[in-house]
């Protein structure tokens, strides 16, 4: 049975697409091509849509409904719920994949107020059985996985980052590309958002990030992150806090991994005095290789990680930097 | 000013969670339960605001009979009231949850609600907008900053890389995270005086789950790791490993 998937297109200022959402196209395109016959859209809320729905097309997209708005300058949470809202009324579709960023995060329980739809939110898998849509999300800190189903579709699925890949980029794919008109009532606009302050940090964000370089209290003060970001530099990594850290007031708030702080899933999460308390655990296990560098050796940190090195975090980071260097 | 906070009751974050017998839920034999962490910023923000704008505080929990004790935290932290939505079903589909929330804020009647981000426990992060949706008023999600006068909010909500600065006009919901506020602890008078102050219980009844718990499962163990060594001598072989056998950088 053929299965209709609509993504939603975050792009960062309006210029290019967010790897969450090549993610979902790569998602979406899996699901539609395992069912047969079906069609991956993309809701593109925009100023001006440029070179984006092209590059929506290369990714994945079948077709793109553009939805150009002066209000849609920056993350309107009712301007762009409205958006998505009419592209599923257009394009009656069983799946609906949002990125799980921190506007995909804000935006899918208020879609699934509006099409009345169940939405689950940070999943990490998803499958088809038949025409029925089933997804594994982590609950309870990642001690379980929780295997849901829906009872009534669309289902609105927001995804981890890093949890699903993108498809080889192939510009000579070609969507259909489609004017989606919004209708925008007052209460659409009734929450404004007047303004973005950039971070002082050059790194990625931690939940976005490919590679994460993350410290804990063994990093004794907040001047000893610079290391950590030395090293995240030399590998284009961001960079984490655990609590104990983020406590101390050594880190903002928003570079907290664990279960009162972000979960994220690189590729790469290099723990650097870090003991590895579940809280912390839940945050990171999800990660595909983990380093872990500690004095203690009996720190659980090492329980998890694919590779660990014991001793101190001032000996072993800066020798790390140098024999990156050394062979970059 | 009528000020509400939503409260839930969630496993310890050090609890063991083991799945019950029928695999769809945990087994809570054993499991002490909490205030979920993110509420205590949305009862501490619930307590400035009184403060400062005048009004009252009352607390809301849906749950069984034992999350009368969240509330009893939140009312010994200084709120001046509790509702409990008593109910024995398993509250899994949040859109359920959110529209008995919704019925009884609507009846209630509000100018601001506040909510945690997200329970511990289910990890949805996604009542409090519901909550707002269906009650049509402006929601604000993982607030980091705010101020709230009789009329009108403003503040800021972290994004990646920085941060969003919002105002809208009241009534309005909120969803807390951890830097909003410090949560003031619950003094012993707090406590005492908790007992005395009313607490309202209401049965309630969920709408059949369209987000259905299907199966809960332990997750794959990680591959057993390897020690590469002591102190900077290691990291060659670390560098190593990674560019050639994990090829992850």
């Amino acid at each position: 049975m053929a299965l209709n998937v609509l993504v939603f297109a975050e792009t960062t200022d309006g210029l290019s697409l967010k790897k969450s959402t090549r993610e979902a196209l790569g998602a979406g395109r899996r699901i539609v091509d395992k069912t047969g016959g079906g069609e991956v859209s993309a809701a593109l809320p925009v100023v001006s849509s440029g070179e984006l729905p092209a590059a929506l097309a290369a990714w994945g997209a079948d077709r793109v409904l553009v939805a150009e708005s002066s209000e849609f300058a920056s993350y309107s949470p009712g301007g762009f719920t409205a958006a998505v809202v009419a592209a599923a009324r257009k394009t009656q579709p069983s799946a609906i994949l949002i990125g799980g960023t921190a506007h995909g995060k804000d935006l899918t329980p208020r879609l699934s107020a509006r099409l009345e739809a169940p939405a689950a939110t940070d999943c990490i898998s998803i499958e088809i059985e038949g025409d029925k849509i089933f997804v594994l999300r982590p609950a309870y800190g990642g001690k379980v996985q929780m295997k849901v189903g829906f009872g009534k579709l669309p289902a609105i699925l927001a995804l981890r980052p890093n949890a699903f890949e993108a498809l080889p980029e192939d510009s000579s794919r070609k969507a259909e590309v489609e004017t989606l008109e919004v209708p925008l009532e007052e209460k659409d606009l009734a929450l404004k958002i007047t303004g973005t302050e950039k971070s002082k940090s050059e790194r990625p964000d931690v939940a976005e990030s490919d590679l994460v370089v993350s410290g804990g209290r063994g990093m004794r003060e907040s001047e000893n992150f610079r290391l950590l970001e030395e090293l995240a530099e030399a590998l284009g990594a961001g960079v984490g806090a655990s609590r104990a850290a983020v406590d101390a007031g050594w880190r903002p708030h928003g570079d907290q991994v664990g279960q009162t702080g972000k979960f994220v899933s690189p590729s790469l999460y290099i723990a650097c005095g870090i003991s590895g308390a579940v809280q912390h655990l839940a945050g990171m296990i999800g990660s595909k290789v983990i380093v872990a560098i500690n004095k203690d050796p009996d720190a659980p940190i090492f329980k998890v990680a694919n590779y660990g090195i014991v001793g101190d975090v001032f000996d072993v980071v800066p020798a790390i930097i140098q024999e990156l260097k050394k062979n970059a | 000013m009528n000020i509400l906070v939503c409260v839930k009751q969630v496993p310890d974050t050090e609890a063991r969670v083991q799945i019950a017998g029928e695999g769809k839920s945990i087994d809570i034999q054993d499991v002490n339960f909490i205030l979920n962490p993110f509420d205590e910023f949305a009862v501490e923000e619930a307590l400035l605001t009184k403060e400062k704008v005048g009004g009252e505080v009352t607390v809301i929990s849906l749950g069984n009979e034992s999350a009368g004790s969240v509330i009893l935290t939140a009312m010994a932290m200084g709120a001046d009231k509790g509702l409990l939505l008593k109910t024995n079903s398993q509250a899994d589909d949040p859109f359920q949850v959110a529209r008995v929330l919704a019925a009884q804020i609507a009846e209630t009647g509000f100018e601001v609600v506040f909510f945690g981000k997200q329970a511990v426990g289910n990890q949805h992060g996604q009542v409090g907008l519901l909550v707002a949706e269906l009650l049509g008023v402006p929601a604000i999600s993982e607030v980091s900053e705010l101020e709230i006068d009789q009329k009108s909010a403003r503040g800021k909500r972290e994004i990646e890389g920085g941060n969003e600065i919002f105002q809208c006009s009241l009534p309005a919901v909120f969803t807390t995270q951890k830097g909003l506020n410090e949560p003031r602890y619950p003094s012993l008078k707090g406590r005492m005086a908790a007992k005395k102050k009313p607490l309202d219980i209401r049965a309630v009844e969920l709408a059949e789950a369209r987000f259905v718990i299907e199966s809960l499962s332990y997750p794959p163990q990680r591959p057993r790791g390897r020690i590469l060594g002591d102190g900077a001598q290691a990291a060659a072989e670390l560098v190593r490993c990674l560019r050639e056998e994990a090829k992850v950088i």
